[in-house]
């Protein structure tokens, strides 16, 4: 078992060392996961009605209203 | 009342990220299939030059995979954040097809992906083609959940909506599961997925041919793959068929907007190819088409597997046609606005505790909830999608389709006699179908979703009851971000894939 696990640790850091383009690919994946979840998330995509509302009663109230409201 | 810019810039942004996803996803769901073929001759024959050929691929489907990896999580963020009256209203349905993907993605994946691209030599010829072929039916059953979401949408099965929560709850699992909107756009989609990856390997090695750069290699690739481009281009065919019949039962505007078909009638034919009388308008005398060529009895046997069935037009939809037992949607407009004033009144009544009052409005509700989402309407010709737009690219789309078919039977005919080399002409057709292959996948989608227009869910939520109470200037912020950064990671695709294929089919 324990040899199992060293020859899959091993597996991934042979991969990772030997990688050229992969290299490469990986700094564009970890460029995309600090722009889109680090900064896009957090700063532009707040969840509406997670922030805005503390319970889920709050939150299926507001959504009802917006379905009954008089104006539509 | 519903903020029509604010709308219009959340369905432009979220148009812009699902456009952007579908460059890089029909070549993940069909690549990794064409490399598992190309792996399994090798293990089969032993032939090392199978090898090279299957590592070369796996390369460029790195590439497109990393580039593509996470741009489909920014719709989600649209969701929360655009969409919020929308996910709060699906949520129940989509939570368990969407939790689903997440896992399988997760571990099949991310599992097998270590042993396909790190354990050449390290694990045994056999494990490996094994990690190879799960790695290509992960991908695929990951998009099979999406699909599923994205049917449901289409065609609302297997779901009733609590007035208490607002909120679509599932009453039936397995009629969400096998709705067969969903079935068949899941077939169409991967479908398309496995013609455009054909056209990609078979344009690169048309190029190398034209090049005379690894002829072998490349005249290997191009039999692999227009094989099965050919193949999967026929079940294209049928799935598509199928797509259109759930089209023509669930979601008439759209079919008719797909034909222009204003005035409905038996035996109705398809239009090979046209152009749409700009001047046209919905209940006018104007011809529909300044000209076109017609399949006759063919619409009527797509949409209802019946020559003779009757197809209602644009004008039947909006207008009504009692001898067809169709409504108009002013009827609709007016059953909705007796849905919503019915949920309204039971929230009063819940509110005052008057149960007599609440289960008599409730009653109201249930008999009209299949009009509710008319009753936010405010004109009957609001329920027409973009007709020309939805033509366009539908027949965009079964052009393109046609044309890969045609191209696909070519190079292996050519290949078969041994001439292909001196088909110049064939070979730069096949290298510049790739572009259009992409083409035709985003015609597809632009059919799927304009067409199905006004509608978030169809007949229950149109996109304007669907947004959140955003600023405008806010979702617009974001739209030039998403369109920058996007950009930005399709010149990287382009530019990294470029390197690559110019290097040759040389293992690196």
């Amino acid at each position: 078992m324990a040899n199992l696990f060293k020859k899959i640790v091993f597996l991934y850091i042979d991969g990772f060392k030997n990688m050229k383009t992969g290299k490469l690919l990986w700094k564009i994946i970890a460029f995309k996961f600090i722009v889109f979840i680090l900064i896009m998330k957090i700063f532009f995509f707040p969840n509406f009605l997670q922030t805005n509302f503390t319970t889920d009663e709050e939150r299926s109230n507001h959504v009802l209203n917006n379905l009954i409201k008089k104006d539509i | 009342m519903e903020d029509t810019l604010l709308v219009d810039w959340s369905r432009a942004q979220f148009a812009l990220t699902a456009l952007y996803h579908w460059l890089f996803v029909p070549l993940t769901l069909g690549l990794s299939f064409i490399i598992a073929i190309m792996e399994t001759i090798y293990v089969k024959t032993g032939n090392i030059i199978w090898k090279e050929i299957t590592k070369f691929w796996m390369t460029l489907f790195a590439i497109n995979f990393a580039i593509g990896l996470a741009t489909g999580i920014i719709m989600e963020f649209e969701f929360g954040t655009n969409w919020s009256n929308y996910s709060w209203i699906v949520g129940d349905i989509f939570g368990a097809p969407l939790a689903i993907e997440g896992l399988m993605a997760f571990f099949m994946e991310s599992t097998f992906f270590a042993i396909m691209f790190f354990g050449w030599d390290k694990v045994s010829k056999k494990m490996h083609l094994t990690a190879t072929w799960l790695v290509a039916i992960g991908s695929n059953l990951s998009a099979l959940w999406i699909l599923i979401a994205n049917g449901w949408m289409q065609h609302p099965v297997g779901m009733v909506f609590n007035p208490e929560s607002a909120r679509f709850e599932m009453d039936n699992f397995w009629a969400v599961i096998f709705n067969p909107t969903g079935y068949s756009k899941f077939l169409h989609t991967i479908g398309s997925g496995y013609v455009m990856a054909s056209l990609f390997v078979v344009g690169i090695s048309a190029y190398y041919i034209l090049k005379n750069k690894d002829v072998v290699k490349a005249t290997k690739s191009i039999v692999v793959a227009a094989t099965f481009g050919l193949i999967t281009s026929i079940f294209l065919i049928m799935s598509g068929d199928e797509s259109a019949h759930q089209v023509a039962q669930h979601q008439p505007t759209k079919l008719a907007a797909m034909e222009g078909l204003y005035d409905g009638h038996n035996r109705a034919g398809i239009v090979a190819m046209g152009q749409l009388n700009t001047e046209k308008e919905i209940g006018d005398d104007k011809p529909e088409f300044l000209w076109s060529i017609e399949i006759p009895y063919a619409l009527s046997f797509l949409g209802f597997h019946n020559m003779n069935a009757y197809v209602p037009g644009i004008n039947q939809l909006v207008y009504g046609d009692e001898r067809h037992g169709i409504e108009s949607a002013a009827q609709k407009i007016e059953k909705g606005k007796i849905a919503i004033a019915a949920l309204k009144n039971y929230k009063e009544a819940k509110k005052l505790k008057d149960v007599t009052r609440a289960t008599k409005e409730l009653k109201i509700f249930r008999e009209y909830e299949k009009y509710f989402g008319y009753g936010y309407l405010k004109n009957e010709k609001d329920i027409i999608p973009n007709i020309a737009l939805t033509f366009y690219s539908f027949h965009i789309m079964v052009a393109l389709g046609s044309w890969f078919l045609v191209l696909f039977f070519l190079i292996l005919y050519f290949s078969m006699i041994n001439t292909l080399k001196k088909q110049k002409v064939l070979l730069y057709s096949a290298l510049w179908s790739i572009p259009l292959g992409y083409l035709a996948g985003e015609m597809g989608w632009i059919v799927a979703e304009v067409g199905r227009q006004p509608w978030a869910i169809q007949d229950m939520l149109p996109v304007g009851m669907a947004t959140s109470q955003l600023a405008t200037g806010a979702v617009q912020l974001t739209f030039w971000l998403f369109a920058t950064i996007f950009t930005f990671l399709l010149i990287a695709e382009i530019k990294i894939m470029f390197t690559q294929v110019k290097k040759g089919m040389e293992v690196h």
